[in-house]
């Protein structure tokens, strides 16, 4: 982990109230500390006028920028919604275990829930650069929220959409998807809202890895406020996860 | 190293008085990745029971202006682990003082705690806990009465071979009494305060943002709530005092020690900024030059 200092280099809205920003590094350090970002990881961003910093997955890196998209869900990412390009965030990062792309099998299946979509995004590109091209299941509320799907089929992946309300794609959740879908594959990563984790736990027969997501103080394990049951008793979601294997999760 | 910045609690040497807080610093095994460690006071480690604790449900944490709320709840390993597992690790990193922040549960297991960790050759003082706001039955029922507090503090004393510091709760309404007993009872010293018990709502759910409803308060919105109570303790104690509660500036430290503490406990301000301690001791020379003090002790309760 690393507290550096990030240029905001763009920051443009995805949907009502999903933004993608991305932050350049000042310097060779900053670059270094971006590049050994993996999928997966988390940055933990300082606010003016906010007393904790906001824990927020990475979308995607390159040549030392690092990309985030967040949703305005608080007064938190309502600033930084706000921030424009030219200003500065201090930011500590890498953060978190990320996922084991060692585990993939030859044909990942890749599922995000809403903002738990940007994380699969890089890996898509990471799996696709070690030559696995991942089958991708996003589930939204609505069409209008639909975010990244573009940005998987660029990779070269089979993108499934399932909306809650059938406004595109599926309807019905990502499990109703994945159901009907033809299977066949490896091994599933999926970062998304906790009852979708917790139905693929139930549903899933393949292994996967699954993305979990609690309030935080302070992102890298000194706090003990993250903390989640495991199979091997209780962990820190901001040190040894956020990411997990399927059945380590107790979920209550 | 400015020798100008050491300190004593009691009989206890420290060469800074800045000590990262229970709670906000684990075992320090984190830490020590991002700086050396070696260059604070002292570390008061993670708040350690009889039995391995899993805590609250989440969530634990909620956020304030100017500060945070925590209901944690006393996760830790267990004694066992600790003193088998972590400590060894920890020794083998850092070679200042370890501060063994204990709590319990019974007048047993304060005392079963105390005299397991006073064998331990690096922890030079006992932090007795009778101030956590998170669990019931426990903590802070000890805390809240001078008679209680007298109890637990003679208790501990008596199987203790280590300095006591016993850690008072800022939710009682006569703060020198409280010290006052705790220091007729033998303690060796103080640490205040503990966190003021908050909430908050979420207005669009209509539930409290923490699950276990109430939380601990910290972070520099309770800054002048802890200098008061440590002034207040002061004026009524002789042994030494150790200030927390929102410190989060060499100004801070400064300002503690003015009010009459001895030494320092940075707490939440580590977990918004993981450098805050090793960035203060390498404040406060410059700091004390400019406000024309000689050595930091020279400032202990210059406040009357």
């Amino acid at each position: 982990m690393q507290k550096i200092r990030l240029d905001i280099l763009s920051n443009t809205k995805l949907t009502s109230d999903v933004c993608r920003m991305w932050l350049g590094a000042c310097d060779a350090e900053g670059g270094r500390a971006i590049e050994a970002v993996r999928p997966g990881q988390f940055v933990n961003i300082a606010l003016e006028g906010c007393y904790l910093r906001r824990p927020i997955s990475v979308c995607d890196t390159a040549g030392g920028k690092v990309c985030i998209v967040y949703k305005v869900v608080g007064e938190g990412t309502a600033k930084l919604k706000d921030m424009t390009s030219g200003s500065q965030l201090d930011v500590l990062l890498p953060l978190g275990n990320g996922f084991d792309l060692s585990v993939s099998g030859e044909r990942p299946l890749l599922v995000g829930g809403g903002v738990g979509v940007p994380p699969l995004l890089m890996l898509a590109k990471r799996l696709a650069d070690n030559g696995k091209r991942a089958d991708v299941v996003l589930g939204f509320n609505t069409a209008a929220e639909i975010i990244l799907a573009d940005e998987f089929r660029a990779v070269g992946c089979n993108v499934t959409i399932a909306t809650a309300d059938g406004s595109e794609g599926c309807k019905g959740f990502v499990t109703d998807a994945i159901a009907q879908a033809e299977g066949g594959n490896s091994f599933f990563y999926a970062c998304g809202p906790k009852p979708m984790l917790r139905a693929l736990q139930r549903q899933m027969k393949i292994d996967g890895q699954i993305s979990m997501e609690e309030r935080m103080g302070c992102g890298f394990g000194a706090c003990m406020g993250c903390t989640c049951k495991t199979a091997g008793g209780a962990k820190q979601i901001c040190t040894d996860g956020p990411v997990f294997f399927k059945d380590e999760i107790v979920f209550e | 190293m400015d020798s100008r910045l050491n300190v004593s609690l009691g009989k206890v040497k420290l060469h800074n008085p800045v000590i990262p807080a229970s709670g906000t610093f684990g075992f320090g095994l984190e830490m020590a990745e991002l700086y050396d460690i070696d260059c604070l006071g002292a570390i008061s480690i993670k708040g350690t029971t009889v039995e391995p604790r899993y805590g609250n449900p989440t969530p634990r944490i909620a956020e304030c202006k100017s500060g945070m709320l925590n209901a944690v709840g006393l996760q830790n390993p267990g004694i066992d682990r600790v003193v088998h597992d972590i400590l060894p690790q920890l020794r083998a990193i850092y070679h200042r003082p370890i501060i063994a922040n204990i709590s319990g549960f019974s007048m047993d297991e304060y005392v079963h705690l105390a005299e397991r960790m006073s064998r331990e050759e690096q922890v030079e003082i006992i932090e007795v806990n009778i101030s956590c706001p998170n669990v019931h039955n426990g903590g802070m029922a000890f805390g809240t009465s001078p008679e209680a507090a007298a109890k637990v503090t003679a208790a501990v004393k008596a199987v203790s071979s280590k300095p006591v510091f016993i850690k008072l709760s800022p939710n009682v309404t006569d703060i020198a009494a409280i010290a006052k007993a705790c220091e007729d009872a033998g303690a060796d010293g103080l640490c205040l305060i503990n966190t003021p018990l908050g909430m908050r709502i979420d207005i669009r759910t209509r539930k409290p943002v923490i699950a276990n409803t109430y939380g601990g308060m910290s972070g520099s919105c309770i800054f002048p709530l802890a200098l008061r109570m440590v002034h207040q303790a002061a004026r009524v104690c002789k042994v030494p005092i150790i200030g927390c509660g929102g410190v989060s500036s060499a100004e801070d430290v400064v300002e503690m020690m003015m009010a009459g503490a001895s030494a320092v406990e940075i707490g939440a301000a580590n977990l918004v900024n993981p450098y805050i301690c090793r960035d203060i001791v390498d404040r406060l020379p410059e700091l004390l030059s400019r406000l024309g003090v000689d050595r930091i002790t020279d400032i202990t309760g210059v406040v009357k």
